[in-house]
């Protein structure tokens, strides 16, 4: 076949990207388009699929490389440019107005007008219908955004893309916060825009939902292209080979677990989120000194809500969290710590770390008050220094001097800063949310075999992650959460396959169910 | 020193040099001699020892409010009222020794003792109700001025007022006038007390466990409160301490040699001053003093220009206002920086694919 | 007193005390709902105090000395927005720079023109009329109130209906709105955020200038040195404490006005002058309170125990 016969929409040649702190997140990139195909961009979080995306849209402009579309080499220079060239874009985190409509939503940016001034809202509510109509969606759109469940949302979000006239659309991760029936929903609309014409872009981790939908895939490891494949040529097991650059089965020489008492007690405990919407429902469960627990789920499904009350960011919670036997519901947050709680948070820009202090400011947040690094008022510079020095070789973190502002840092070693961190205050209990994600393979195995290490030395873990391969070979038990419940939970990990869990954690199982279940 | 933090220093450098390139221009516009008051504004300083000395002179107040301010801003305080603090501050301090009748040695330590603790008690209301009500800190401080400014200007005319000058005190006693230490100038042991404030600030942020907690706060709050530090001890704390220092300043710049009675009708302004101290500081009150020292010579120098040209003192706000914008604004001259940094990336993917 | 109180005089003074407010109000409302605190609304109005005077006696009617005031506010606000959004400069340090640059710009231009720097009295310059409605002037009490208000009152209560109805039903409104709520929103279909930003700070100056020139040309007759006092930081609590919509920020606008026109009443009792000056800003601060206590009431039952 000639390049004229497979009639090529797009292409991205040699993409490079430098972020202002110095990560590389492209590194000669290219990726080509045929017209009317859905091609997946797969790779693990932090392996430069949005960054490229974000290239191909105008919000990043590329330090090198060139675009050609349909045929013509064009420079993309704003969102609003990209829209004009036909290029739409459904984001991962909704870009929506909560406070304006459906129909508002869908016109922003490209009102109907009526006496030259005002908006002519019926013209909108009108073509917003239409549109939905011509697609196939069911939507009120005369609803506030912010009323709207996200399946819903999203389809706004396709809608919003469309009306403009999109011709490719880049969808980002459109499942992770989807229901199973909306997943099945939303690939039957996609197959819908192939066949109208509509070129996808569909990025995801998921393997057997590009399977399913894709025809050719782009597979990403750590800022370059690993090539591009025929969906039906290459087996699942050769895409995460080439996704994550090993054999996906992580097998860790593990000791059986030897758990002893009872760290960590959670009784119907139910929080609702700042919305007021119930996250966590009635849930109990029991952790104990050198196990594992895993907690496996699609984000959103109650696991924030879980980690914030069990480490004393959340205080408005019904029901009963003991640590150590101590009643946590009038302990601060440094009480808790107190207990002797080590916490990996989710999100390590926002909560895990200060982008702007020095790696040492962020070593000792936890720790400063312990008589070892401070006497009544000041702080032993010294031997806090001292300190730094020990942790940054011990946990191998990549920098110049503890001088070194943390946010300079690449992600895993802003992780690894933070691990060293909590670990190193020899915690009881470690609470683990996604420890891993977007850190590179070397770092990854490290913080895992130190989750390893901690358990066999009795200390009780908490492991919650996104990634099924990490909670498969860390975990002693696993509880699948869906809804705020554990859906399904498994004392023995190596009886339960990927596929059943993934049932379990998108609600198409679930155990059967007994009022107030314990899980001990 | 690493290249970014070094880039910062003389992008600073070039901001100042460019506030003042306008500065001139505007004199020129402005004036019939703007080469004389140009020349005056730039040597008068050093003309003389007494010139030279009111320089050191006008620095005190500049370093006490802006350790104030260097200290609420790393916490991230935005507490804009260390102006009517500093004014209570002065305040207090006159009452005190008009009407306490202390012995000599005692009278300015009293005064000053409670000088600051009046500017710590004013500025810590922004604080109380932020954690009480979370009403931004910001727009209370800003409320809070003026009602120093009416509440000091009522006292001083209804319980300290000398009626036969109108709207001055009594002439404050001379025992209690802090004492002049370098003869020929107005240079008083406020100098050193205001060094010695720079100093134990420094060491209040950078060497104990509260400052360190106040500048973790300041960075990422969400952070601060995951590593378990209390967030409402911090903000009543960097606001309470911003307070002292702001109080204790008027005190001492009341009880310095320049002021005979207690006259200030209206604010000084020392509060918005110190935000450009902290600005150039880069929020470390151990650089407070170079700063304080760099504007007081422009004051100084625009003083004394005023006095003899046709250019007036406010010339200066001018300078300063287009210093605060130039040194923040990040993007300013940032091209270069993104540069700078893509080359070192690059430099080090080499060494890693070297190794 | 209670009489003076309910005196159509007494009202008829606060809404003269509320106008300067009203506008920077508004002006604060639109920046908010673009997603920025203009907090150099102060030094925007010091300076169209002074220009309205050094306008309106160049061009010896007082009508183009509002329409060039105008534009001097819209300039002002594109400096803020080009520093705050093109050089990043931090918003409240670049709104404390502009209102040093005000108060030390106004004395000198005032000195250079007039050649007094206390106020600006040697300067013939025009206010704004009052006008006299016809026949609703004839209605007892609320004729007085509605009637004979200076033109600028008459523009602000114009200049909240114009906002509210630009703001909600207008293709720019519905912009400002989105870039100020979810800016990434906003950015994905196309919007440029920065644009809409620099639109509504321009916008936001326009308004304040609106409130500046009512200060020397209408409120007063002259421009004194830092006439503004704080007017544009009251109006900042004003529009936050009114959800920063027009018609809230107005109400809110019209409450602290009262109780500046309630200070200059007082002036008259026995009451000394420097505890009644402390009125509009205690009253601001106490309302800043109570409305921020109970906007966190209300979001802390949403979440719930």
């Amino acid at each position: 076949m000639t390049c004229l016969e497979k009639n090529i929409i797009l292409q991205m040649n040699h993409i490079m990207k430098i972020y202002s702190n110095g990560v590389v997140a492209n590194e000669d990139v290219s990726i080509e388009l045929e017209k009317g195909e859905i091609h997946a961009l797969l790779g693990e979080n932090g392996a430069g699929k949005s960054t490229l995306m974000k290239v191909l849209f105008g919000i990043e402009s590329p330090d090198e490389g060139q675009i050609v579309l349909n045929g013509q080499e064009t420079t993309i220079k704003s969102p609003q440019d990209a829209i004009s060239k036909g290029i739409g874009m459904v984001h991962q985190h909704f870009m929506l107005v909560p406070s304006l409509t459906v129909a508002e939503n869908i016109i922003l940016g490209v009102e109907p007008k009526k006496k030259g001034v005002f908006i002519d809202m019926d013209k909108a509510v009108f073509a917003a219908e239409e549109i939905a109509k011509k697609y196939n969606f069911d939507i009120d759109v005369k609803e506030k955004v912010e009323e709207i469940p996200v399946g819903i949302k999203q389809k706004v979000e396709i809608l919003k893309a469309l009306y403009r006239g999109a011709d490719i659309l880049i969808l980002d991760e459109p499942t992770a916060v989807l229901t199973p029936q909306e997943t099945d929903e939303l690939f039957v609309q996609l197959k819908k825009l192939k066949d109208n014409g509509h070129t996808i872009i569909f990025i995801s981790h998921k393997l057997d939902e590009i399977k399913k939908i894709c025809d050719r895939a782009t597979i990403m490891r750590s800022g370059k292209s690993m090539g591009t494949y025929e969906v039906k040529d290459i087996t699942t097991e050769d895409m995460s080979r080439l996704m994550v650059g090993r054999d996906v089965i992580l097998t860790f020489e593990k000791e059986p677990a030897k758990p002893s008492k009872v760290l960590l007690k959670v009784r119907n405990l139910s929080v609702n989120n700042g919305q007021g919407v119930l996250k966590v429902d009635d849930l109990s469960f029991d952790l104990r000194g050198g196990e594992i627990l895993g907690i496996a789920g699609v984000e959103g499904n109650g696991q924030t809500e879980l980690i914030d009350s069990l480490t004393g960011l959340n205080k408005s919670y019904r029901g009963k969290i003991y640590i150590k036997d101590t009643d946590i519901e009038k302990s601060s947050i440094k009480g808790i710590r107190d207990l002797k709680l080590g916490h990996i948070p989710e999100d390590r820009m926002t909560s895990g770390c200060a982008g702007n202090l020095g790696i040492l400011e962020n070593l000792f947040s936890n720790q400063y008050n312990d008589p070892e690094y401070s006497g009544k008022m000041l702080l032993k510079t010294k031997r806090i220094q001292e300190r730094s020095n020990e942790l940054i070789k011990e946990y191998l973190v990549k920098c110049k001097s503890f001088r070194q502002n943390v946010g300079m840092l690449s992600g895993g070693n802003i992780q690894k800063v933070i691990v060293a961190r909590e670990f190193s205050t020899s915690p009881d209990i470690i609470i683990a949310n996604q420890p891993t994600r977007g850190v590179d393979v070397g770092a990854a195995e490290f913080i895992r075999r130190r989750l390893l290490e901690f358990r066999d030395a009795g200390c009780a873990v908490l492991l919650i992650s996104a990634d099924l391969n990490e909670v498969f070979s860390l975990s002693d038990r696993l509880a699948a959460m869906y809804k705020g419940k554990f859906a399904g939970m498994f004392t023995d990990v190596s009886a339960v396959t990927e596929e059943e869990l993934g049932q379990y954690m998108l609600g198409l199982k679930h155990q059967e169910e007994q009022e107030g279940m314990i899980y001990e | 020193m690493n290249n970014a933090k070094r880039f910062d220093l003389l992008r600073m450098l070039f901001a100042i040099l460019v506030a003042l390139l306008i500065s001139f221009v505007l004199i020129f516009f402005i004036s019939e001699e703007p080469l004389t008051a140009i020349f005056t504004l730039i040597t008068g300083p050093f003309r003389s020892k007494r010139n030279l000395g009111n320089v050191v002179e006008s620095m005190i107040p500049l370093i006490f409010t802006g350790t104030g301010v260097c200290i609420m801003f790393s916490a991230n305080q935005i507490n804009l009222a260390t102006d009517g603090g500093f004014h209570l501050g002065g305040l207090v301090a006159a009452f005190v020794v008009l009407k306490f009748g202390l012995p000599g040695g005692l009278s300015p330590i009293v005064a000053l003792f409670l000088a600051a603790t009046a500017g710590a008690m004013f500025c810590t209301i922004p604080a109380l109700m932020k954690v009480k009500t979370s009403s931004p800190e910001l727009v209370s401080s800003l409320m809070l001025n003026y009602i120093s400014q009416w509440f000091c200007t009522f006292i001083l005319m209804h319980f300290l007022q000398d009626p036969s000058v109108g709207s001055a005190s009594h002439k404050l006693p001379e025992n209690s006038a802090l004492p002049v230490i370098v003869g020929g100038t107005n240079i008083h042991v406020g100098l050193i007390i205001a060094l010695v404030v720079a100093v134990l600030g420094y060491v209040f942020l950078y060497k104990t466990k509260t400052g360190y907690e106040l500048r973790l706060t300041g960075e990422n709050e969400a952070f601060a409160r995951y590593s378990g530090i209390n967030i409402v001890k911090v903000i009543l704390v960097s606001q309470m301490v911003g307070g002292i220092i702001a109080g204790l300043g008027g005190g001492v710049e009341l009880l310095g040699p320049i002021y005979p009675r207690f006259s200030w009708m209206a604010l000084l302004g020392y509060g918005w001053d110190a935000i450009i101290i902290c600005t150039l500081a880069k929020k470390n009150p151990l650089y407070t003093p170079l700063a304080a020292l760099f504007l007081a010579y422009l004051r100084t120098g625009a003083s004394i220009m005023a006095r003899y040209t046709d250019v007036t003192l406010e010339i200066v706000q001018i300078t300063q206002g287009i210093i605060i914008m130039l040194v923040v604004a990040e993007q300013f001259l940032s091209g270069m920086k993104h540069r700078m940094i893509a080359k070192e990336a690059r430099a080090s993917l080499k060494e890693e694919e070297v190794a | 007193m209670l009489e003076s109180l309910l005196s159509p005089e007494f009202f008829n003074a606060i809404l003269r005390a509320t106008t300067p407010i009203l506008f920077a109000a508004l002006a604060s409302s639109v920046a908010s709902k673009a997603g920025i605190t203009n907090m150099a609304l102060e030094g925007i109005m010091l300076f169209s105090a002074l220009f309205g005077v050094i306008f309106s006696a160049m061009t010896g009617n007082f009508f183009t000395g509002l329409l060039l005031t105008m534009v001097i506010g819209g300039l002002i606000g594109w400096f803020l927005a080009f520093f705050v959004l093109n050089l990043k400069t931090d918003e409240i340090l670049a709104a404390v720079a502009i209102n040093l640059i005000a108060t030390g710009g106004t004395v000198l231009l005032m000195l250079a023109v007039s050649g007094d720097r206390g106020s600006s009295t040697s300067i013939a310059s025009f206010s704004a009329p009052r006008i006299v409605i016809p026949l609703i002037d004839k209605i007892p009490f609320l004729g007085e109130i509605i009637s004979g208000q200076n033109l600028m009152t008459y523009l602000a209560i114009l200049a909240v209906i114009i906002m509210h109805l630009f703001m909600y039903k207008t293709p720019l409104g519905l912009k400002i709105r989105a870039v100020g709520e979810n800016k990434n929103a906003a950015e994905s279909v196309g919007i440029s955020s920065r644009k809409i930003q620099y639109i509504a700070l321009i916008l936001s100056g326009v308004l304040a200038s609106m409130g500046g020139f009512f200060m020397s040309g209408g409120y007063m007759n002259m421009f004194t040195k830092d006439m503004s006092a704080g007017r544009g930081y009251i109006a900042l609590a004003a529009s936050a404490m009114g959800g920063n919509t027009p018609i809230g920020a107005s109400l809110v606008s019209l409450l602290f006005g009262a109780a500046q026109a309630l200070a200059n009443m007082m002036q008259l009792t026995d009451i000394p002058h420097e505890l009644i000056q402390m009125i509009p800003y205690l009253t601001t601060l106490i309302g800043l309170g109570v409305y921020s206590y109970s906007n966190m009431k209300r979001r802390q039952k949403l979440a719930g125990k």
